[in-house]
């Protein structure tokens, strides 16, 4: 992972719409993952009440966490497993790397976990002597890149199947220089043979969860590429890593909330392997982790829980509101800066990272409602957003230039004839200049805009106008 | 303090507007007990004989190939045949499942079986699904001393068993299926329940490069699914 460039967006977002090959990738998006949701979610009638049915469950779950968290403990340790709680980032590393020591491990395989990237826990093993891989194709891509996930469910969707190549052949150079690399196919074969070894010869599998069962004790995890599952089953430690708001109750509650999870995700029924894990190998078994454990992380969610931000806690991580988002589609997952992107990133960062790191992020919204839309469990985003956003305001936060044009703004807002007086003949003006097109290409005053896109041009009239007419 | 006191306290004090610890529990314990019926899609609630086509189609849909044999004195043939159509020699690292064990083997003398784990060797794996879910074409299989997970993952041909009797509509008849299998107290199912569920759905699948989908890149790149009628 890279440091965090939350601070830095404007700039982020420059670069990003200047980007060619990311705006290429960002195309994409619409005929893959929008698409496919919309046929998934048509084709299953309850699919709205489904939605309900997931919200009330998570709301249900973080109204009762302390509980049901306690539950989750005395079930794991019944199955023979471990929890290990952590306060913060430095405290959940702290307690993976003592695990791995303890397994005097030399090599990590991990599958696919945001939680892992949050505590940025790659470098920290490798500066401590381990050899950590992931081995999710996308992170294992990004890996190799030196990069932070764009996508939290696709971590390399902002690179070309060129620069997999490239990254392959910098790092495979055992393998013949003049081998092709052109089709996805070979670049599929190639990862699968690298990998294959790692998995078998790793100490130590680190995976996520998508969802802790108190009931049974059980870590869930749900990915579609069969990584997870070669990496908690083949060496002879697994750790899962878990946020605290990753409790729900029963199997039966996971089965709810896995009928709309990969429908939002990736518009599947189901994704491939949905694993539910409980305990370490048991009597008999010939195969399996001989330790389990499980790291569950707090850091800055029980501020959320006692802030006004509770209902972020309901995320199960689909993706679907950074798909759906005419920001992301424009910018990407970088220029966000941090780990979790989107608009369910801009409502999450600033409560995990601190509102000073990310004053800007909740302003990376149209507010135009599509992420809140398509929410599996329907958490309000929007309206969160503009939480924060009144919270930069109260803290004076915001930049000069942003207060200032509001300052002035306001001195004609509060004054009907002054500021009829001024944008009367301004919308003229621009209707004329866009003449017929409707729209206008570059305004010499307004670049940030027109740069990347174009300027609905007033058709004419002001509404102060309009209404007059209408009003005769 | 420690973290977990620290944590705990945490929410707590952040919940303890709303309601008091020990009705929380409580009530946590109630819903754990006795848990509100799940919307099940009408999709999954088909007659007996639409349960094998629903599962077929959907299966079908996320490239998983199936078919259909009448007993499991049919299956030494159906397996023998399918590895010949892929191409693979006429050889399965297979599970011990106690249904394998009624099979007589020796009708396919060409057809190597042996069992235990998966190793890198090996090209292709034999499992029987512990059920069959028609709403989505899913697979349930789960760890068993006789049945070691790494059959379902390192080998890249992955071929299930799946007799007709244990095809349900939906999930929730699979964990009610497993709960009554498993006996005992509510309490005790945390220690009795297999250490690993899988649920399967199709065969390993990436988009991650350009989201082309493309075949099996950790897990098996082919997924075949024999339905025997009479099992």
């Amino acid at each position: 992972m890279v440091e965090a460039t939350t601070t830095q967006f404007k700039s982020n977002v420059k670069e990003a719409l200047a980007d060619t090959q990311l705006q290429n990738a960002l195309d994409r998006l619409q005929s893959g993952f929008v698409k496919k949701r919309r046929v998934a979610s048509e084709r299953l009638e309850e699919f709205e009440d489904l939605r309900d049915r997931a919200r009330d469950i998570k709301t249900h779950t973080i109204a009762h966490l302390d509980a049901y968290l306690e539950i989750y403990q005395q079930n794991v340790e019944a199955s023979g497993g471990h929890v290990h709680w952590a306060r913060d980032e430095a405290e959940a590393r702290e307690i993976i790397l003592s695990i791995c020591q303890n397994a005097k491990a030399k090599t990590v395989t991990k599958g696919k976990s945001m939680i892992g990237e949050e505590i940025a826990i790659n470098e920290y093993l490798e500066a401590n002597g381990l050899e950590p891989i992931e081995t999710d194709l996308g992170e294992y891509i990004i890996q190799l890149r030196g990069e932070a996930p764009s996508h939290i469910i696709a971590p390399a969707i902002h690179v070309s199947k060129e620069q997999v190549a490239d990254a392959f052949r910098e790092t495979h150079e055992e393998l013949p220089a003049e081998r092709s690399l052109e089709e996805p196919d070979e670049l599929l074969a190639e990862a699968r043979a690298m990998l294959r070894d790692k998995f078998i010869n790793a100490d130590v599998g680190i995976t996520g969860a998508n969802f802790l069962i108190a009931e049974t004790g059980t870590s869930v995890i749900v990915t579609n590429e069969g990584n997870g599952d070669l990496t908690q089953t083949l060496p002879k430690v697994h750790i899962a890593l878990a946020s605290i708001e990753k409790v729900i109750p029963t199997l039966e509650d996971a089965t709810s909330l896995l009928r709309v999870l990969a429908r939002s995700a990736t518009g599947q029924e189901m994704s491939s392997y949905t694993t539910f894990s409980t305990g370490p190998r048991r009597a008999g078994d010939l195969d399996g982790p001989e330790e389990y454990h499980v790291v569950i992380l707090d850091n800055g969610r029980t501020d959320m829980l006692a802030g006004n931000f509770s209902e972020m806690l309901r995320c199960i991580r689909c993706g679907a509101c950074l798909n759906h988002c005419p920001v992301y589609n424009s910018i990407g997952g970088h220029a966000y800066g941090w780990v979790y992107p989107g608009p369910m990133g801009s409502v999450l960062t600033p409560g995990l990272m601190g509102l000073d790191e990310a004053a800007d992020l909740p302003q990376a919204s149209t507010l135009c409602g599509k992420c809140e839309e398509v929410c599996p469990v329907r958490i309000p985003l929007p309206s969160m957003l503009r939480r924060w956003r009144d919270q930069v305001y109260a803290r004076d936060l915001g930049d000069w230039q942003t207060k200032w044009a509001l300052k002035w703004w306001a001195v004609f807002a509060k004054r009907p004839a002054l500021y009829h007086f001024f944008a009367g003949p301004k919308m003229q003006m621009l209707a004329m200049w866009a003449r017929k097109q409707g729209h206008l290409k570059s305004i010499p005053s307004l670049k940030g805009w027109t740069n990347s896109r174009n300027f609905p041009a007033p058709q004419g009239k002001t509404f102060q106008q309009l209404w007059k007419e209408k009003k005769r | 303090m420690s973290a977990r006191e620290s944590i705990l306290n945490r929410i707590g004090a952040a919940l303890d507007n709303d309601s008091d610890k020990s009705g929380r529990a409580a009530t946590a314990a109630a819903r754990i007990q006795t848990p509100p019926n799940n919307l099940i899609p009408a999709r999954a609630k088909v007659s007996a004989e639409d349960q094998v086509q629903l599962f077929r189609d959907w299966a079908e849909e996320v490239a998983a190939t199936t078919d259909r044999v009448e007993s499991l004195d049919d299956l030494p043939a159906a397996l023998a045949a399918y590895l010949s159509s892929q191409n693979l020699p006429s050889e399965v690292k297979s599970s011990d499942d106690p249904l394998l064990g009624q099979v007589d083997w020796a009708k396919q003398p060409t057809l190597t079986r042996r069992t235990g784990i998966a190793e890198e060797a090996d090209q292709a794996s034999l499992a029987v699904a512990f059920a069959g879910i028609a709403e989505t074409g899913t697979l349930v299989l789960h760890a068993a001393p006789e049945s070691p997970t790494t059959l379902n993952f390192l080998p890249e041909t992955h071929v299930v068993v799946l007799p007709r009797s244990r095809l349900t509509g939906d999930y929730e008849t699979t964990w009610n299926r497993l709960r009554d299998e498993l006996g005992g107290e509510p309490a005790d199912l945390p220690k009795k329940l297999p250490r690993v569920v899988n649920w399967i759905t199709g065969p390993s699948r990436t988009g991650d490069i350009e989201q082309e989908i493309l075949l099996g890149i950790h897990g098996p790149r082919r997924l075949h699914i024999i339905i025997v009628d009479e099992a």
